[in-house]
């Protein structure tokens, strides 16, 4: 009895949802793994990408910071041009663009690496955030209060002992408002997945909707995924900024405590 | 490198189109930029509310999924609006208009935020002596809020517009013919695709240099008679 009832529930919600609602919500929810899987795929290669591009952008921020004699210009070049172009091209460049030379199609990496759309991804994604790493990290680098370095040599540190214990810490609390827009701008771009055959979470709304002909569903699905994504994202980066940056934040001076303050 | 030369007439017709799809956008986004950072200061509580769930989509979708919707969605929705109401027969939004749509609605937030800084940057003081000296709000906003919006606007507009410009390459998913589209179809059919992706890198590279020299002139302009720290 109960089982009927049930059925016939479900039955009425797929009716309702196909012919009456607006957006199709039962075939959405039946592709729903699709979802889940191309959202892992995003993650996978956002996080892989910001984790080796920010381990890249550490050394080449520091030799911009201190104006290296022969790094300084080619790492200049490299973050100009990375910045200065899209990301999508940059892809199309690896993708589409290495079967070109016989050499690369010939070479050992081409079977596993430079012939795969996850690999040549990874690449792109990991240096052009690299590039954006490197010029807002130096920028950091570069504003780090001259007291703090005093203070370091007046500690006899060494230079080495200097970056590790002081520079960084420093300039990388002082980044980290600026690496969660790099970090939301990364997950945003990661759409160009979905344009070199990959199905992440844009590819599997592309789909649904080339599979069912629908015009809206498989997008508005992808669209409220990137919303979760980012809002995790801000919120997390929320609470890292309250955990490390404690000490900068403005201490709450509304009227009332100052004048409570002063009694 | 020769190919490319053969084939320049096409990518110049390319990056005419991204050029415009780029103006266009930055337009729109100046506009829905303006009423945004007004309706977030406004004493109002229903546009202070709706400038913030704008700003607030717009962080959360990346603009390429934007794009699709409005380009396959909308085009629904315009027909089906137009079957119901009966006010007009089929609809066809083409590419170039979703590009110049989704790229300035999206844009529009970014500048929102930017304005809204640059506005809220003016001493308070300013307005009021605008207001002691009798001025209406629109002689305020003409002589005493533009001009130093202006300057304080300019750096983050600058990064603003560099991002569209990059942004319009997406244009190229949906099938407008611009200049990375004419590019790869160009490399294919000679089988160069690396030789055009890359002269469509460079012409980027270009795009973002001239515009970078051009607004680092307006900004010494508006920044004259302000000590540079």
């Amino acid at each position: 009895m109960q089982e009927s009832t049930d059925r016939t529930f479900w039955e009425y919600l797929a009716y309702i949802s196909e012919n009456h609602s607006p957006l199709d919500f039962v075939l959405v929810w039946d592709h729903i793994d699709r979802f889940l899987w191309g959202t892992l795929l995003t993650l996978e290669i956002t996080c892989l990408a910001l984790l080796i591009g920010g381990l890249l952008s550490v050394p080449m921020a520091i030799a911009r910071a201190y104006r290296h004699r022969w790094l300084n210009f080619p790492i200049w070049c490299f973050t100009y041009f990375f910045r200065g172009t899209p990301l999508l091209v940059q892809t199309y460049l690896l993708y589409y663009g290495l079967a070109q030379f016989d050499a690369v199609r010939e070479s050992f990496l081409w079977e596993p690496v430079l012939s795969s759309a996850w690999w040549c991804a990874l690449i792109a994604f990991t240096l052009n955030t690299a590039g954006y790493t490197t010029e807002f990290l130096r920028g950091s680098i570069v504003t780090t209060p001259s007291g703090e370095i005093e203070a370091a040599r007046a500690c006899g540190m060494s230079p080495l002992t200097m970056m590790r214990r002081i520079v960084l810490p420093s300039a990388f609390r002082r980044a980290l408002p600026a690496y969660s827009n790099e970090v939301i701008f990364m997950l945003h771009s990661s759409v160009v997945l979905s344009t070199i055959t990959l199905q992440d979470i844009l590819g599997a709304g592309r789909w649904l909707n080339g599979r069912y002909y629908l015009a809206y569903e498989g997008f508005i699905t992808a669209m409220l995924f990137y919303m979760v994504l980012v809002f995790i994202i801000s919120r997390g980066f929320k609470l890292w900024e309250k955990h490390w940056l404690g000490h900068l934040r403005q201490r709450e001076t509304d009227d009332a405590s100052v004048t409570a303050k002063a009694n | 490198m020769e190919s490319v030369w053969n084939y320049r007439a096409l990518l110049f017709d390319g990056a005419m189109v991204t050029v415009q799809l780029a103006l266009g956008a930055l337009l729109l986004s100046v506009l829905l930029g303006l009423i945004g950072a007004m309706a977030k200061l406004s004493h109002n509580r229903l546009s202070q509310k709706l400038a913030g769930a704008y700003t607030t989509l717009i962080r959360g979708v990346p603009d390429l999924v934007l794009m699709m919707l409005l380009f396959y969605g909308g085009q629904q929705i315009l027909n089906d609006v137009g079957e119901l109401t009966g006010l007009w027969d089929y609809l066809e939004i083409n590419q170039f208009s979703a590009g110049i749509f989704s790229i300035g609605f999206v844009f529009g937030a970014y500048m929102t935020e930017t304005f809204r800084g640059a506005i809220l940057a003016i001493p308070r003081g300013q307005i009021e002596a605008g207001i002691a000296f009798g001025m209406t709000p629109m002689k305020i906003f003409r002589r005493i809020t533009w001009p130093q919006m202006v300057r304080f606007a300019l750096p983050s507009f600058t990064n603003n517009w560099l991002v569209l410009v990059k942004a319009t390459a997406l244009v190229s998913v949906i099938g407008l013919h611009d200049l990375v589209w004419n590019a790869s179809t160009a490399g294919r059919s000679v089988r160069e695709p690396f030789t055009f992706m890359f002269a469509v890198l460079m012409i980027y590279l270009l795009l973002t240099a001239v515009s970078d020299v051009g607004l680092r002139w307006l900004d010494r302009k508006y920044s004259v008679g302000v000590r540079q720290v």
